[in-house]
């Protein structure tokens, strides 16, 4: 998989939002991600297109319904590319203080 | 087919009979799951995932579903203790596609209780085995001890 293809469709606040979306619900299809979105059909379907590239959505057909899917094994990939395994309990740690004195956020 | 929980999918440059031999065969799961799935892969056997250190402890059991060598392996999928109670058992479908030089690996999870445990681990789970799967295939060397 091309991982600056992976890296380009991060790149989008919209397709990042459109990600945490299908993490909360997975399985959703086109409708229902353009009424829990602020974009025109038009616009979810290219960011959705960028994002199937990427392999960072997987779709299912059901029917004549076709459903979404987070896949987060790319990024697992680049994860593994530069946090060793001993370093992943600190990060851990780190990020779990980070967000308790922050909250939870999205960027 | 059931609404999946979680469909997962990788790329890997390797043939279909490849990434079949490393689902089914325990010395090859072992090396890159650190686990070994154990059948004879029969419709209506029971397949066993034993983890392969601590003697080979058992830890998910379930049934072969559908058994179709190299494209598609479908099988059920429950805790050891669950393992007379079908109808708590979840189902993973693996579709092996060639794709030009390159195989697509599906794995899709449905039937999962929502909330449960198992949900939750095998949320943390495939992402690990099948990046793991594909480092192996494509070079040999499968990612660093997983668990």
């Amino acid at each position: 998989m091309d991982m600056d293809k992976v890296f380009k469709a991060l790149a989008s606040p919209a397709r990042r939002r459109l990600l945490d979306s299908l993490r909360v619900r997975s399985g959703q299809t086109l409708a229902q991600l353009c009424a829990r979105h602020d974009m025109t059909r038009q616009a979810v379907t290219q960011h959705l297109e960028r994002l199937e590239e990427a392999n960072l959505v997987a779709t299912v057909r059901r029917g004549r319904e076709k459903l979404h899917y987070l896949n987060p094994v790319p990024i697992h990939e680049i994860s593994e590319r530069w946090i060793s395994k001993y370093e992943r309990q600190r990060l851990d740690a780190l990020r779990r203080l980070k967000k308790k004195l922050e909250g939870e956020e999205h960027g | 087919m059931d609404k999946p929980e979680f469909v997962y999918v990788t790329y890997i440059s390797t043939t279909p009979e490849k990434v079949w031999k490393a689902l089914v065969d325990p010395p090859t799961t072992a090396q890159y799951w650190q686990h070994e799935n154990v059948s004879d892969w029969r419709p209506g056997s029971k397949w066993e995932h034993r983890r392969s250190e601590e003697a080979g402890k058992v830890v998910l059991v379930g049934k072969v579903v559908e058994s179709d060598p190299p494209r598609r392996l479908v099988l059920t999928w429950a805790e050891p203790a669950d393992a007379a109670r079908e109808e708590k058992h979840s189902r993973v479908t693996f579709e092996i596609e060639p794709i030009g030089d390159v195989v697509r690996l599906t794995v899709t999870h449905d039937r999962l209780e929502p909330g449960s445990k198992m949900l939750e681990s095998i949320r943390e789970g495939w992402p690990k085995v099948l990046s793991s799967l594909k480092s192996f295939l494509e070079t040999g060397r499968p990612l660093p001890k997983l668990w």
